[in-house]
């Protein structure tokens, strides 16, 4: 499961409507070894493409900076997709480096965002319930 | 002049869980072989078995990439500081 502030859940949907017609991205951070997603980090997206996506490598670095400065440690990634379902594509899971982290995919195709969350571990997608919390 | 190397939280297990690493080298190829001597965990992350860097690694000397100095022969003295990065990527 992943817990999902309902603060950062809003920075994360306005972040990936302010990146239209591209895709957006930014990472989830949290407390050490919980999925409690309490700091949502805008990031660019070093590919600029409404298709694939790459977090900044200087954002990621900034991010995890600033989450160690906090106690807290990125839990997870989201990024949008423009026009199809959130779920996870091959390329997405392809280039998922990390068990441990929470893979966040919002769809803007239908007029409401819909937000689901997945695990991938060894080309293996999960779902998890996502829950927000802070409301 | 060593070199501080800054590792993100998920490289860290890879170095001891150290945030921060010093290396020795004048060049960034340098810098990653000696880091490959003192943690080759670390190592095998980075570069490929032929000494290139590794498809999902980006490495920046303070706030830029490598890919647009000289890459691996990028030059370093020893004040600045790297920070290698797992590229966070997908489609």
């Amino acid at each position: 499961m992943l817990r999902l502030d309902s603060t950062a859940y809003a920075r994360m949907i306005g972040h990936c409507y302010d990146g239209l017609p591209l895709e957006a991205c930014g990472l989830l951070a949290g407390p050490k070894g919980s999925s409690d997603a309490t700091v949502c980090y805008p990031t660019r997206n070093a590919a600029k493409s409404s298709r694939v996506y790459e977090v900044h490598g200087i954002d990621y670095r900034d991010a995890d900076d600033d989450a160690e400065a906090r106690g807290l440690e990125i839990l997870g990634v989201f990024h949008s997709h423009t026009h199809t379902d959130p779920y996870p594509s091959p390329t997405d899971v392809a280039s998922a480096l990390f068990p441990q982290w929470h893979y966040v995919l919002v769809s803007l195709r239908d007029e409401a965002p819909m937000t689901r969350s997945f695990r991938i571990v060894d080309g293996k997608i999960s779902e998890e319930p996502v829950v927000l919390i802070g409301r | 002049m060593p070199v501080d190397v800054r590792l993100p939280t998920v490289l860290r297990q890879y170095a001891g869980g150290q945030a921060t690493v010093k290396a020795n080298g004048e060049t960034i190829r340098e810098v990653f072989e000696d880091l490959v001597l003192q943690f080759p965990q670390l190592g095998g992350q980075v570069v490929t078995e032929d000494g290139a860097l590794h498809k999902f690694v980006n490495v920046y000397v303070d706030d830029d990439d490598i890919r647009f100095l000289d890459k691996l022969d990028t030059k370093v003295t020893g004040s600045e500081t790297i920070s290698i990065l797992p590229a966070v990527a997908g489609g």
